[in-house]
């Protein structure tokens, strides 16, 4: 393993106590999210309210606790799917070729040329709401992105001497996707996973403040920032905290994808092994 | 050396290289790439640098315009050039020096230029930009070489785009380059490499007259001790950055006295007798003709030839003939439009979906390049591992001990199954993909160029292994080369292909024996000889029969 540099550790170290603070939201915030527990709003920080109250006296952290573990699981999820389902379309239109390509990529351009936002603005509004719509609507947008990373590099794999010597060999579609091409397509998908993350959790988060994402009680960043927008005339600082944990966690995120994406495309070493 | 010190152009003196290297998952290091290489180059001169594959002549090469390719770097000795040592000359000095003073012509010609700019307009480059003569001057200077090298029509040839020409014509152009600015010393990095070896022989000829002609000073670096002797006055043979030995180019072919010159002198002189015919017919192609998808013409015309059990059949041509597409026309990649192929007695499905995994296992390949033949995720005993699961359902211990067998039967013995391709050198490489080969005990293997990106005697080792395999199990080749010596060293019968068509075809001893057809008579002649004074001689004896004719 060579050394990893400090910016990557950064990244690291934040982004790793971003998911452990989703995991554990449930023991670790002080009140319920939806407890009113102060009678005075965006009230300022206090021994007892860390980062003050919300906009209708909340306790702040709790929300922000809560917040990050549906963010980071709605985004987390989308993700996943997206990947799932870019990578292995993608796949399957590199080596089938002609008309299944053809097919497929004409579709995801289709996909493509309408703008994401409001083509999920749109579904959503039309959709009853819910984590997963949520959860589809943008892993589903996201795969198109993904499809064409997969198709470009495994369409530069489908065509190495080695894919055709498993052809000759008379394997199946599934080991020279899964054995042949995966193996070395997973570098470059795996930096583009982080990018895709953070896109995840930027598209949740427009939604939510938009009000076509999470719904009350649940709440997550995003959707905090709408809340507390209007205290920013008072000089009210709560909205500017989840729009800060969005930033910090895009950033730290995007720290580590750098690295990944630097050490599998690097000139001097290639894909290592 | 006669010559007086004043004529002394290039003077090296200690030559010590060094380079950093990444290696996946280890630390950056420093590695001496050259080490101690001495040597002088007078006025008019020719130094030919010859070497494996990692041997540095490249390397020393650059040096001479004090250059270093990637994160190589010159640490120690000096390399003078008309008495001035460049290694202290600085940046400007090395920008007046480089395009000016030495120039350089690189082995390809098709990367080297840019496709988007006039010839005219990049041979003249380097001179318009030192200043060196007015446009007009140095169009001149230019179509004077262009007819000097035998381009074909010199007033008009600059305005072509570098698509427009062949590789051999764009090969000249840049030998043009390289003399337009008058340089006292050129450098030749592999020019004829890359090219077809009946182009070589012309483009070769061109550069040793045009050196002759303008009196420039030339290093000339290439793996082919056989094209050095043709055009260097002396020779400097190099192994792994160090030198082996130094001298005339009539002492070192005719009397080396360093055990590794003489193997490589000797390398392209392996015979094998030819096997008696009258076995039985593995494989028979019938009057097979394909095209590729959107092309007008064939690209196979007719194709006849037939392999019997345990022979080779070396099929010889020049890129474009059709050799490799035969290759993917029997394997099933490319479905002939006409024609029929046998195989073993049965007759085989024109496309690859339609065969029986019978058929797909007595039929295997291996490939030019070993590099991209394996999957680099994939540690050799899965590369060699998976026909004997896939073919024969071996699995865990039975598998891996089938997986040592054949790795002995490859030379390769112990501590070589966990490793992964990039671990191994390029001979190793190959020799896994033929015990993969090998492993589906198949009755007949397709060799598409399997020696021509390895060194001569890696390559050697390679055709004995070939050999000796062939004589074990019975194994008949389809031998894809562009190369004669690889032929004498392999085949029992060969097919000469020209144009997608065969041309000459028969066994060995008849195919290689007076009266010649036209093209094998000019392929077999192109074939550069170890021997100096071949090139004037074949030069002149083609110049004699177009006379005749």
């Amino acid at each position: 393993m060579r050394r990893i540099p400090l910016s990557a550790l950064i990244g690291l170290a934040v982004t790793g106590a971003f998911f452990a603070v989703a995991l554990t939201a449930q023991w670790i915030a002080p009140h319920p999210i939806d407890e009113i527990v102060s009678p005075q709003i965006w009230a300022p920080r206090s021994p007892e309210f860390p980062l003050g109250t919300d906009s209708i006296g909340r306790d702040l952290l709790s929300r922000m606790i809560f917040g990050c573990q549906v963010t980071i699981l709605v985004a987390t999820a989308a993700t996943v799917l997206s990947f799932t389902v870019g990578s292995v379309l993608g796949f399957l239109a590199a080596t089938a070729g002609g008309w299944v390509d053809q097919i497929l990529s004409r579709a995801n351009d289709l996909i493509m040329a309408i703008p994401s936002l409001i083509l999920a603005l749109v579904i959503l509004s039309v959709t009853p709401p819910g984590i997963v719509t949520l959860v589809l609507v943008i892993g589903l947008l996201d795969a198109t992105r993904v499809f064409r990373l997969a198709r470009a590099v495994a369409a530069d794999i489908a065509v190495m001497d080695y894919v055709e010597a498993a052809r000759l060999r008379g394997e199946g579609k599934a080991w020279v996707i899964f054995r042949e091409i995966l193996p070395n397509a997973l570098s470059p998908l795996v930096a583009e996973l982080g990018l895709r993350f953070i896109f995840a959790v930027l598209f949740i988060s427009t939604l939510s403040f938009l009000g076509l994402g999470v719904q009350p009680p649940l709440a997550d960043w995003g959707g905090m920032v709408k809340e507390n927008a209007a205290g920013l005339v008072y000089g009210v600082p709560a909205a500017l905290v989840p729009s800060a944990a969005i930033a910090v966690l895009a950033i730290s995120v995007n720290l580590v994808a750098d690295w990944i994406l630097a050490r599998t495309t690097s000139l001097k070493g290639g894909r290592g092994v | 050396m006669s010559d007086a010190a004043s004529d002394i152009l290039l003077d090296v003196r200690g030559l010590r290289i060094e380079a950093t290297v990444h290696p996946p998952g280890e630390r950056a290091r420093d590695v001496v790439i050259v080490d101690d290489v001495s040597f002088t180059l007078a006025r008019g001169r020719v130094l030919g640098l010859i070497g494996e594959s990692g041997a540095g002549k490249s390397t020393i090469g650059l040096a001479a315009m004090a250059y270093g390719r990637g994160g190589v770097r010159i640490t120690g000795g000096e390399i003078r050039l008309g008495g001035r040592d460049i290694l202290k000359a600085g940046a400007a000095g090395l920008r007046a020096l480089r395009g000016r003073e030495v120039t350089y012509v690189a082995q390809s010609a098709a990367a080297a230029f840019n496709p988007a700019r006039r010839l005219m307009d990049q041979v003249t480059e380097a001179t318009l930009r030192h200043g060196l003569a007015t446009r007009e001057q140095a169009e001149a200077r230019a179509i004077a070489l262009f007819g000097r090298l035998g381009l074909p029509d010199p007033e008009r040839f600059g305005e072509r785009y570098p698509h427009q020409v062949s590789g051999g014509q764009l090969q000249r152009a840049m030998t043009a380059m390289a003399l337009c600015p008058r340089p006292g010393l050129v450098v030749f990095d592999e020019p004829t490499t890359a090219l077809d070896v009946t182009t070589q022989i012309d483009v070769l000829a061109a550069i040793k007259e045009a050196i002759r002609d303008t009196g420039v000073a030339a290093l000339y670096i290439t793996h082919d001790l056989a094209v050095v002797a043709q055009i260097a006055d002396e020779i400097m043979v190099l192994r792994q950055g160090r030198m082996v030995e130094q001298g005339p180019t009539a002492r070192i072919i005719g009397a080396p006295r360093r055990e590794y010159t003489r193997a490589l002198v000797s390398v392209r002189s392996m015979e094998h007798p030819e096997k008696p015919a009258g076995g039985q017919v593995v494989l028979d192609v019938a009057n097979v003709s394909a095209r590729y998808a959107g092309l007008p013409r064939d690209v196979l015309r007719d194709v006849s030839v037939a392999i019997e059990a345990g022979h080779t059949l070396a099929v010889v041509g020049e890129s474009g003939s059709g050799k490799s597409t035969l290759a993917r026309a029997i394997t099933g990649l490319l479905p002939p439009s006409r024609g029929r192929i046998r195989f073993s007695g049965r007759v085989l499905s024109p496309d690859l979906a339609g065969r029986a995994r019978e058929d797909l296992r007595e039929l295997q390949m291996i490939y030019q390049m070993a590099d991209v033949a394996m999957n680099p995720r994939q540690t050799v005993a899965t590369i060699i591992g998976r026909p004997l699961e896939f073919y024969f359902g071996l699995k865990g211990g039975e598998r891996d001990a089938r997986v040592q067998e054949l790795l002995d039967a490859i030379e390769m013995g112990r501590g070589f199954a966990d490793r992964y391709p990039a671990e191994l050198s390029g001979g190793q490489k190959q020799r896994v993909c033929i015990a993969r080969a090998l492993a589906a005990k198949p009755k007949l293997i397709i060799c598409d160029e399997v020696t021509s990106a390895l060194d001569p005697l890696v390559a050697e080792g390679i055709l004995r292994l070939l050999l000796d395999l062939q004589a074990q199990e019975g194994v008949a080749y389809l031998f894809i080369t562009h190369d004669i010596a690889t032929v004498r060293a392999i085949a029992d019968s060969i097919a000469v292909m020209h144009r997608g068509a065969v041309v000459r075809y028969g066994p060995k001893s008849r195919v290689l024996s007076p009266p010649f057809d036209d093209y094998t008579d000019l392929l077999l002649s192109s074939v550069p000889e170890m021997r100096q004074g071949w090139l004037e001689e074949v030069i002149r004896h083609r110049k004699m029969e177009s006379a005749g004719n």
